[in-house]
């Protein structure tokens, strides 16, 4: 009960960044608003009516002294500016050697799968010391995943995928909290992240697992939907071949090119006549009311496993 | 002076009695008090809600109130606050009252269109009272998207038409102002002449006009979204959710300024009479006043920091967001520049100014922390912005509708209120605003998410803290309804001018008689011309 | 008319708060401006929703524009531009102080203005017949129901609030001809006429955007 917590832990590579630019807008702010209090205290005090001081050569006006203090905080907040850019751009880049994990927000719990196959809600188990990248999607209205102690927060949103990266530094369980409202259960939509050393992270992975990875749940979807049928392996199919697609540029019979990353994949399957493929017909069906977002996970899980270029699916599209 | 204390005068309190009389006016003072007092209600209101998710909080499992009810409850206390009371209060009440008076005019220009503003603004809150009546409203106060429009089973079609309706009541007024500060001006008073009050309401009017109808029409599209099942912020049918984001803050984030400019003129009036000296940099702080308006319109993208918009646009608006800081910055040094060499007295409306000056400063700087993109990351919907926004909006725009409210007081009633209960209360309020929102800065660092009813155990001491200086806070607001209310009847009459203020409204009586003035005062002089003599120390 | 009797009526104009005619007329039309620019804002918002969804879904928006009445939208289109311009008589009518032919073609002007409602009232039950109202009955032929179903989502919001101005706009006139008849105006002073005709030329003009932005996608690929 007295051990009132102050700071958060920092338990990321990000946390001590953000932490060090935090600490030097604190003593901004602190050097300002003592300037202001000091300032206020001080003139009121040997100026209050009736004190003796001198109200000799006072003055109105004194352009120095207003371009003083329009240049002067134009400059240390331009200088924040730079510095918090420089690290926001790197908070927005995952290192290239990232392992993926796939979150699905859904009122009022969080989805959480392993490319390895394991499943588990609420909680997320990372091993320490290596970059995980989260690529998250929501089922219903906008949730947000925010680990206080990485420091990191993003918007999980519906139709589309939005990502974040962290680091663990410290073995630990923290907190993890939806951070936008998302309705009635939005203060129950929390859970844990658990750092674990490496080896046991291996050993909860092999423990826990199914047996059956994220893309081989995907490969059976693809057969059991009859995706198959159409998407050959070779170019001999109704629809064009997924091996070596992701990450590419695909020519549209509109003449423009996308690159195949995950939201085009999702919205090919869910919206399959958006961006038809140049020489094919505009033939697939729908697959929104038979397919959920974890599922979809998957197939885009698979069709990675497929081949393709390996940069494009690190590189941020932001 | 030499009218004052002359009870028979005839007043805009005394043209008139019977409740027509009131509710048929178009006597821009008459307006001013029918706003006050259905501002005030819904102020009660507000904070009746405040006070249940004070009390929720207290305990970390939310035994109190279930989550659908705290959900309410907090939705329902900034839809109250902010559509109802914050930008309504300052423009509506005091603007309404005195930018005629300050100007040297008779009355607003349309005073027709002033009354009907009154009566949307009550129509609008007649929608919003009664979808809380019939079962409230749980989407939060910013509405978002797919929630509001498809997903909350509350009354979201009521509250959105009660605020879509109260936008035009605002629009309104703004329009009414710029019209009346453009064509109505005294002969001399020319732009450089205006008090700053003047100016931070024309800026105020512009950001009215220009910004409601957008937040109008998004509500409106929001509302067919609910009505017809389809609407284009759906992710269902490849519609954006973020699109709504963007033009929800279009106006939102200029509603800000809205409520906190009309502050900031009441502070220039309040320190230099108060310092009887003129204010340091006027031209500047009339800029400022403007700049903040043109500027306030540019930065509603640091709302979406984590929404997932592009890292560059991001950084576009994280630079614009600093730099309608700089203005504000401009703002405060003057204000304290003013006081150096002043004659300063420290009665009740220059502690609210100080107070407003210590506390905008704080709510300012920690805007920069929010502005700062990772840092935002890590505190964006996070008890720190809960804590920022009030220093702001309560630190800012209320102690500077309570410094106005305590300064043209007199003017407005003809009467003075118990200076030495009223500089008490004044304390109280500081002290009570302080304790309560400034352990929510250290909660929102160490993460605790805004709008949880439940929250974990290491937070509950700084919890606790916060509600027993809301309790104080409280306090300090219900001590002045209760002398403002004595002092009608029993406050010692004021005289025209007791402040020994500069001014206009200051030359004609207490209470100001139904046109204003018997004659219309020709202006010869800059505003704030105290006279700059060395009183004492010579 | 001596020059002393019109003083005297003119005065008569001037409401209680203004100092003299002129300021009142400034006043009138500023307040005008100020009422346009916030219909701007309002419109903008829609038309901003409208730019980024056309161009997130360029190929949508012009298959969707095809089941557009061009015909009949451009048929109003004239009759707007038509009704415009007898607004602008009834103005020039009102500086020559002709009572009669103010409110001659202000009754012409609304009557464009109605029958603009008439043939927009054709056109939305077109689309209640072709099964294209949103939320309602929507059942759309071609590709991509949803993102179409966005189109027809603000082809409707967008002229709907567009003929909610124009119906305003009818009532107003009504009210000012019957001031009009009511000899409230002068050659002096005939603000209310002039102001009311600025709304009128700004919904027209707001149907200028919606047109070629709402019906002639497809013409224009």
């Amino acid at each position: 009960m007295f051990n009132i917590p102050f700071f958060p832990t920092e338990a990321s590579t990000t946390a001590s960044r953000i932490d060090l630019l935090f600490f030097a807008l604190m003593g901004i702010i602190m050097l300002f608003t003592a300037l202001i209090f000091v300032g206020v205290i001080f003139f009121s005090i040997r100026y209050r009516r009736g004190s003796r001081a001198s109200r000799k050569g006072a003055t109105s006006e004194n352009l120095k002294l207003e371009l003083a203090w329009t240049i002067i905080p134009l400059c240390i907040t331009m200088g924040i500016f730079i510095w918090a850019s420089k690290l926001y751009f790197d908070m927005h880049v995952p290192p290239k050697n990232a392992m993926d994990v796939y979150v699905v927000g859904k009122q009022w719990m969080w989805y959480i799968q392993h490319p390895e196959g394991n499943r588990e809600i609420n909680t997320l188990h990372v091993p320490l010391g290596k970059p995980v990248r989260l690529i998250m999607t929501s089922q219903d209205v906008i949730h947000d995943f925010f680990i206080p102690a990485f420091r990191v927060k993003q918007d999980v949103i519906p139709g589309r995928y939005t990502t974040e990266w962290f680091q663990a530094t410290k073995l630990g369980e923290y907190h993890l909290f939806c951070a936008q409202y998302c309705g009635t259960g939005h203060a129950q939509m929390v859970g844990k992240v658990i750092v674990m050393q490496p080896w046991e992270y291996e050993q909860w992975l092999a423990g826990k697992s199914s047996g059956v990875t994220m893309s081989s749940s995907g490969e059976q979807l693809f057969t059991q939907f009859g995706c198959v049928t159409c998407h050959r392996s070779d170019n001999t199919g109704r629809g064009p071949t997924l091996v070596g697609l992701f990450g590419k540029k695909v020519l549209l019979q509109t003449g423009q090119t996308v690159v195949a990353d995950m939201d085009y994949i999702r919205e090919s399957i869910l919206d399959p006549r958006a961006k038809v493929v140049a020489t094919y017909q505009p033939i697939m069906p729908t697959f929104k009311s038979q397919i959920d977002q974890a599922q979809l996970m998957q197939l885009i899980e698979y069709v990675k496993s497929l081949g393709g270029s390996q940069s494009a699916s690190k590189g941020n599209k932001k | 002076m030499s009218t004052s204390g002359s009870e028979n005068h005839t007043n805009y309190l005394n043209d008139g009695y019977g409740v027509k009389s009131w509710l048929l006016t178009t006597d821009h003072k008459r307006i001013a008090i029918l706003y006050m007092i259905s501002i005030t209600l819904f102020f009660m209101i507000g904070g009746f809600f405040a006070l249940v998710i004070r009390l929720t909080l207290l305990s970390p499992n939310g035994t109190l109130v279930s989550a659908d009810t705290y959900n309410k409850m907090f939705t329902m206390h900034g839809v109250t606050m902010i559509f109802f009371f914050l930008i309504p209060s300052i423009p509506a009440v005091l603007g309404n009252f005195l930018v005629p008076m300050m100007i040297g005019a008779r009355d607003l220009a349309f005073p027709k269109l002033n009354l009907l503003s009154w009566y949307i603004y009550v129509l609008g809150g007649i929608f919003t009272l009664s979808a809380m009546v019939l079962g409230g409203v749980d989407t939060g106060w910013t509405f978002y998207t797919p929630l509001s429009s498809g997903y909350s089973h509350t009354n979201v079609v009521p509250t959105v038409i009660g605020v879509f309706i109260v936008g035009f009541s605002s629009i309104l007024t703004g329009l009414n102002f710029i019209v009346t500060i453009h064509k109505m001006r005294a002969p001399g008073l020319t732009w450089f002449r205006l008090p700053l009050f003047i100016w931070a309401h024309y800026a105020t009017s512009v950001i009215q006009v220009l910004g409601t109808p957008v937040i109008a029409v998004t509500l409106a599209l929001v509302g067919f979204e609910r009505i017809t099942g389809v609407g284009i912020f759906d992710p269902n049918i490849g519609g954006d959710p973020i699109l709504f984001q963007h033009l929800f803050w279009f106006y939102s984030h200029p509603a800000v300024y809205i409520m906190v400019l009309p502050s900031m003129g009441i502070v220039s009036e309040v320190v230099t009479c108060f310092s009887q000296r003129k204010l340091f940099g006027y031209r500047q702080m009339a800029f400022a006043s403007m700049a903040i308006a043109v500027f306030g319109f540019l930065v509603w993208g640091h709302h979406m920091f984590v929404s997932g918009q592009s890292v560059y646009a991001g950084m576009a608006f994280s630079a614009l967001s600093f730099l309608v800081a700089i203005p504000s910055a401009v703002k405060v040094f003057n204000w304290t520049a003013t006081l150096y060499k002043g004659t300063i007295r420290f009665n009740t409306p220059m502690l609210y100014a100080f107070g407003f000056i210590g506390l905008f400063t704080i709510g300012g700087l920690t805007g920069i922390v929010l502005a700062t993109l990772p840092v935002d990351v890590h505190v964006h919907d996070t008890y720190f912005v809960i804590a920022h926004f009030h220093y702001i909006m309560v630190g800012g725009a209320v102690m500077g509708y309570m410094a106005g409210l305590h300064f043209w007081w007199p003017k407005i009633t003809g009467k003075l209120y118990p200076e030495g209960l009223a500089k008490f209360s004044a304390l109280t309020l500081f002290v009570g605003f302080n304790l309560t929102f400034f352990p929510q800065f250290i909660l929102g660092y160490l993460g605790m998410p805004r709008r949880y009813h439940i929250y974990p155990p290491e937070f509950q001491v700084l919890n606790v803290l916060s509600t027993a200086g809301a309790s104080i806070l409280g306090l300090g607001y219900i001590i002045p309804f209760f002398y403002f209310m004595w002092s009608l009847r029993k406050g010692k009459v004021a005289g025209n001018n007791p402040w020994n203020a500069k001014g206009l409204e200051w030359l004609t009586t207490s209470p100001p008689p139904t046109f204003n003035f018997d004659k219309t005062p020709v202006v010869t002089e800059e505003a704030y011309a105290y006279p700059e003599e060395d009183l004492v120390g010579g | 008319m001596d020059n002393e009797q019109l003083t005297h009526e003119t005065r008569s104009f001037v409401a209680h708060q203004f100092d003299d005619l002129e300021q009142q007329k400034e006043a009138g039309t500023l307040g005008m401006w100020a009422f346009l620019a916030t219909e701007i804002l309002f419109f903008g918002g829609m038309f901003m929703a409208y730019l980024v969804y056309r161009f997130s879904y360029p190929q949508v928006f012009a298959a969707a524009s095809q089941y557009m009445d061009v015909v009949l939208g451009g048929v109003n289109t004239g009759v707007l531009l038509v009704s415009s311009l007898t607004m602008a008589l009834a103005v020039h009518a009102a500086q020559e102080g002709n009572r009669k032919q103010i409110i001659t073609f202000l009754i012409i002007t609304m009557i464009f203005g109605a029958i603009f409602l008439v043939i927009k009232g054709v056109e939305y039950h077109h689309k209640f017949v072709e099964h294209l109202v949103p939320g309602y009955n929507f059942q759309y032929e071609g590709a991509e129901p949803g993102k179409s179903e966005i189109y027809f989502i603000l082809y409707f919001v967008m002229t709907g609030f567009h003929a909610l101005h124009l119906i305003i706009g009818i009532v107003v006139l009504t009210v000012i001809a019957i001031m009009t008849a009511r000899g409230r105006f002068t050659k002096e002073y005939y603000t209310p006429v002039e102001i009311s005709g600025l709304y009128w030329h700004f919904i027209d003009i707001v149907w200028i955007f919606l047109y070629p932005l709402l019906y002639l996608i497809h013409v224009h690929k």
